[in-house]
């Protein structure tokens, strides 16, 4: 098997649903940080999910915002690293907003005309975990992500 | 941008400048001077445009802009986000209606100068709203107390829901919901608005059965597009038509209002009964509409915006 090296500072997301993680290299928008180091592991041997994939990053704990991961897939295992060693497992919650994650799809939405604009989606019920649409406010219905 | 913006202080600051304005319009005939509203319609809508140009003409302010998409940039292709930042350059306030839901958010965000919601596509409506609401504070008092009927399209009228979701914060109100099986209030609106709030409400399907209960009689249109088929349209629309029989039935000071523009839902003989405050219902839009340029220019009121 694969061996990636352990690392000083960051975060190890396990158990990340097999051909997601860069799907949430994305959603993490990890590409827009310089200067870190990412390892992508797919389909990684899992006695949990046979099969599954695992993103480790190494960057300064503070610089990274998870909470989109919750509403993702609150399955992924959050390991925060500290000098080497694992110090929190980090409970997923729902983010407030979301951006330029889910899109849209009320076809009457000024975002369905005006491309530049950002998709934002605002948690309006964590209850019922409902995100509405920052302009038209029209209820987020398929988690098909 | 939306009725729930302003606070119920600010609602009530707002309606105190209007009724002071409708009680001295002098007194407020120049204190726009040198100021101008543009109204960047993107669709046609002559009435509330007009509404608009009259409250900023009355407060001595001047008016630009255009009254459809493709007299203006937009039918170059020019996004809502570029025309605001040029509005902000030619004028101190502005009052936006776009087709597109949301737009108005999206001018707002990119914009110097206040910027007015009115209307975006069927998500809002607010300045029809404070009309409503204006009227209601003028010709009542008050919001508490009272049993308002909600008669017509209450599906897919977008006046009704914003209406509702602005009186819920006010106590002790009644609602009675009057209309066909097929635009009955959506279960959103139900579960949302009504039973989130642990509001009272009934839904009834006669308007005669209920008119004797009513503080308030709040009429809609029944549009011929939301039907599938037109018997089902030709049979509804004439089961609500308010005439002065049914009127026989109502209270002595109840209120009939109507967003307008009416077509047959109210008989033209209703017109003369007192209690037929619709086209008033125009003119208190006007003030309303009078209070807030002045409220958000900062001329006047203690809302900020």
């Amino acid at each position: 098997m694969l061996n990636v090296g352990k690392i000083e500072e960051g975060f190890v997301l396990d158990h990340i649903k097999a051909g997601m993680s860069l799907r949430l290299y994305h959603d993490l928008k990890l590409d827009k940080l310089e200067d870190i180091t990412v390892a992508i592991i797919k389909n990684a041997r899992s006695n949990k999910m046979g099969k599954k994939d695992i993103l480790k990053v190494e960057c300064d704990i503070d610089m990274l915002n998870l909470d989109i991961l919750g509403f993702i897939d609150h399955n992924i295992t959050v390991n925060v690293i500290k000098d080497g060693e694992i110090v929190e497992k980090k409970p997923l919650r729902l983010p407030e907003r979301i951006t330029n994650v889910i899109k849209c799809k009320n076809p009457r939405c000024i975002t369905s005309i005006e491309q530049e604009l950002p998709h934002i989606f605002v948690l309006t019920d964590p209850e019922k975990e409902v995100y509405r649409c920052k302009y038209c406010e029209e209820q987020y219905t398929g988690r098909d992500l | 941008m939306n009725p729930l913006d302003f606070s119920v202080e600010e609602l009530d600051a707002l309606f105190c400048l209007a009724d002071d304005i409708k009680a001295d319009p002098e007194k407020y005939s120049h204190t726009c001077d040198g100021k101008i509203l543009a109204t960047c319609f993107y669709e046609p809508s002559t009435r509330t445009r007009l509404s608009f140009e009259s409250a900023m003409l009355r407060l001595g302010g001047k008016t630009l802009g255009f009254a459809s998409a493709d007299s203006s940039s937009a039918a170059k292709g020019e996004s809502v986000s570029d025309t605001i930042r040029i509005i902000s350059c030619y004028a101190d306030i502005c009052a936006i209606r776009h087709p597109k839901e949301g737009a108005a958010l999206v001018a707002a965000t990119k914009s110097r100068i206040p910027v007015i919601n009115a209307g975006d596509g069927g998500h809002q409506h607010p300045t029809q709203t404070l009309t409503d609401m204006m009227t209601i504070h003028a010709l009542r008092g008050s919001f508490s107390n009272m049993t308002i009927g909600l008669c017509g399209d209450l599906k897919f009228g977008r006046t009704v829901h914003s209406l509702l979701s602005a009186l819920k914060r006010y106590e002790n109100i009644n609602y009675v919901f009057i209309s066909p099986d097929e635009l009955r209030i959506p279960g959103y609106i139900r579960e949302d608005v009504l039973e989130k709030n642990h509001l009272p409400y009934k839904e009834v399907r006669k308007l005669e059965d209920v008119m004797p209960e009513l503080d308030i009689l709040y009429m809609t249109r029944v549009q011929r597009e939301r039907f599938f088929n037109e018997e089902d349209y030709v049979r509804l629309k004439d089961y609500y038509i308010l005439n002065r029989e049914k009127m026989t039935l109502a209270k002595k000071d109840m209120m009939v209002l109507h967003p307008l523009p009416r077509v047959n839902e109210i008989s033209v003989e209703v017109d003369d009964d007192p209690r037929a405050r619709y086209f008033e219902q125009v003119q208190y839009g006007v003030y309303v509409r009078m209070a807030l340029i002045l409220t958000l220019l900062g001329l006047g009121g203690k809302v900020n915006a």
